[in-house]
């Protein structure tokens, strides 16, 4: 239902051009869930955001790339065609539900905004709409909740707040970006719960961006790992825990504690690398310990290792590793 | 005090006063951010302290310490750890003066309490950096020059220079990313061995603390629910709290996390200036009775296992 080819975002600072998201490419089935995964950095809020057309220009800029939605490409359209799509068909929640919302509007207001903007309806239809959005995410008493304002409701109750919201039109596409991150585990659970759920009942595609492993692990039908900008990594999810193609992928798995008991935890040395400089080769190599002669020489391109399953390492690419 | 432990806490409360007006204020109530904990560190232990947002694990790790004064109970510590106890805090962006060079924060201490003088305070600068996994060459730089995860070697080892007895960590890997957060863990724990540290590790990542940690109390508003070893908390949760939080940690393997049995919570944990009659959990448990909201659970002993909960149903 989604299919993103080359996309390019990149950032232009006074120190130089931040290759932000560096040439990605991927599809979204209907009604699966994609799991994106990486570190602070890697790119992956970027490319959720420049879906949406939600990436500051200037500094940030789409330098290519295509991103077929139901036969329009989302980086052509302009502003409001996107409008049109944004919200309606695809939905979007933030890891932080206190600076999304407004917080001089009462939460009956923001609920009822998409409405007004995207369908003709009667203020009463759009009430009963509202009342029933905040049924289905667990706000029970919504006749008394619509009136109050996002500072009176706890940050989980927020976060529902926002999916109600995002939800609302029903949309086919639900972008996640870290929903649970801000919570606590107990309420992170709830959440996750309600999404799943939600995406049950309506069939619904999600993209969920995350940096923790084992929310994708019990979510996702298809897990994409990014480092630096690139997808290193992209396989089905028990193909991906179980048979990772990827050192990166290998060693993010390996330094998770739960993964352990006693010892010393696997530790990835270094640190990513800064992506406003050019890179020689796999952006991983420096930290890799696996790496040889043949990462150096150029970029490397994610290719198909196994059935499902890319990987961008050479060493695996060509069978050496 | 009993000789293998280093620190008791004997029934410590720490409030905070809620007042209304600004000219004549007038006391409202009170937060009641640790509500009684009775808790022992022995000698070489990591002992973890592990609840949600709000839950006082922090003020407690604070309490300790003396930034924040409790209310009522006693802290005591063993003559060994007199003056030796030192926190490493969360976020390593801002604990640390932007203004100062590594060198600067680590020899303040040292200089201000006599463990160097001037002519031998490089010195101690370089091994305290290189304990921590610093190169020293990076004395004279400033801490927004390092990484994250870099920062908080210099917080570490800030908290060494004293060479303490305990040390308190809040949160010490919260803000780093997994890969780093790994780095530190290991050095938090090779420290430990090294340097005979016992450690209070805060944190409300379970796998974090099971990782580390020889005994886990579990806190939920104010009052520890559960304490026992690592071991068998995890393997049997007694208290309902510590069940549900222990099904809520998102494991990084598809099957386990796709056929596990969940509790999951309803609502939000209730706010501690007016806690929930009798056990504060109750609320929420899947398990209550009337008896629940009657009668404050103790902490205590069940059957033949080492572990003490407090719940009144088992």
């Amino acid at each position: 239902m989604l299919t993103v080819e080359d996309l390019k975002t990149y950032f232009h600072t006074r120190a130089g051009i931040v290759r932000a998201v560096d040439g990605i490419s991927f599809e979204v089935k209907a009604g699966e869930t994609l799991g994106l995964v990486g570190e602070s950095g890697s790119g992956k809020s970027v490319s959720g955001y420049s879906l949406l057309g939600l990436i500051p220009t200037p500094p940030g800029k789409i330098e290519s790339g295509t991103a077929l939605f139901g036969g329009v490409d989302l980086l052509k359209c302009t502003a409001s065609e996107l409008q049109s799509i944004r919200g309606k068909r695809i939905g979007m929640i933030f890891q932080d539900p206190m600076t999304c919302l407004n917080p001089f509007v009462t939460i009956g207001q923001q609920l009822m905004e998409p409405l007004f903007i995207h369908e003709k309806i009667s203020v009463s239809n759009a009430r009963i709409a509202a009342l029933e959005a905040l049924r289905e995410v667990g706000i029970l008493d919504g006749d008394r909740r619509m009136a109050q304002y996002p500072h009176e409701f706890s940050g989980g109750m927020r976060q529902r707040i926002m999916i109600a919201i995002a939800l609302i039109l029903k949309p086919e596409l639900l972008i996640a970006d870290e929903p649970t991150t801000a919570l606590d585990v107990t309420m992170q659970a709830q959440i996750l719960d309600l999404i799943r759920r939600l995406q049950r009942e309506r069939g619904m595609a999600v993209i969920f961006v995350t940096h923790d492993l084992g929310i994708v692990a019990g979510l996702a039908d298809e897990v994409m790992v990014m480092y630096a900008g690139k997808i290193v990594e992209r396989a089905r999810t028990r193909e991906l825990f179980y048979a990772a193609r990827h050192p990166y992928t290998r060693g993010l798995l390996a330094s998770i504690p739960s993964n352990h008991s006693g010892g010393d935890l696997y530790n990835i040395p270094g640190l990513p690398p800064d992506l406003g400089k050019p890179l020689a080769g796999c952006a991983f190599g420096p930290r890799c310990s696996n790496k040889k002669d043949v990462c150096g020489m150029g970029q490397p391109t994610i290719k198909a290792v196994a059935p499902l399953h890319y990987s961008s390492c050479v060493r695996i690419q060509e069978g050496s590793l | 005090m009993k000789p293998e432990n280093l620190l008791e806490l004997q029934d410590v409360r720490t409030h905070f006063p809620l007042t209304k007006g600004t000219l004549f204020p007038r006391l409202t109530g009170h937060v009641k951010a640790v509500d009684g904990v009775t808790l022992d560190l022995k000698r070489g232990e990591v002992l973890g302290l592990v609840g949600e947002s709000g839950c006082g694990k922090s003020t407690l790790g604070r309490t300790i310490i003396k930034l924040i004064r409790a209310t009522s109970g006693q802290i005591s510590l063993s003559h060994e750890a007199q003056g030796g106890v030192q926190m490493i805090f969360q976020d390593p962006y801002s604990s640390l003066n932007p203004r100062m060079t590594v060198f600067d924060t680590l020899a303040e201490p040292m200089l201000v309490n006599g463990f160097a003088t001037r002519a031998t305070v490089a010195v101690k600068v370089a091994e305290l950096m290189h304990t921590v996994g610093l190169a020293p060459r990076f004395m004279r730089k400033y801490p927004h020059e390092f990484s994250g995860g870099q920062r908080q070697r210099i917080a570490i080892a800030r908290a060494l220079a004293l060479k303490p007895r305990i040390l308190i960590a809040d949160e010490p890997v919260s803000a780093l990313d997994v890969s780093i957060q790994a780095q530190i863990l290991n050095l938090l724990a090779s420290l430990r061995k090294r340097l005979g540290l016992s450690i209070i590790f805060i944190s409300h990542d379970l796998s974090v603390i099971r990782h580390l940690s020889d005994r886990v109390a579990v806190m939920y508003l104010g009052k520890i629910v559960e304490l026992g070893s690592t071991a068998e908390i995890f393997a049997k949760p007694q208290h309902p709290y510590t069940r549900a939080l222990l099904s809520a940690i998102p494991l990084p393997d598809p099957d386990l996390e796709r056929n596990r049995e969940r509790v999951i919570l309803a609502g939000d944990a209730p706010s501690p200036i007016n806690p929930p009659s009798g056990c504060a959990f109750h609320p929420r448990c899947a398990y209550a009775t009337f008896q629940c909201s009657q009668r404050q659970p103790v902490l205590a002993r069940q059957g033949t296992s080492e572990t003490r909960v407090a719940c009144i149903n088992l």
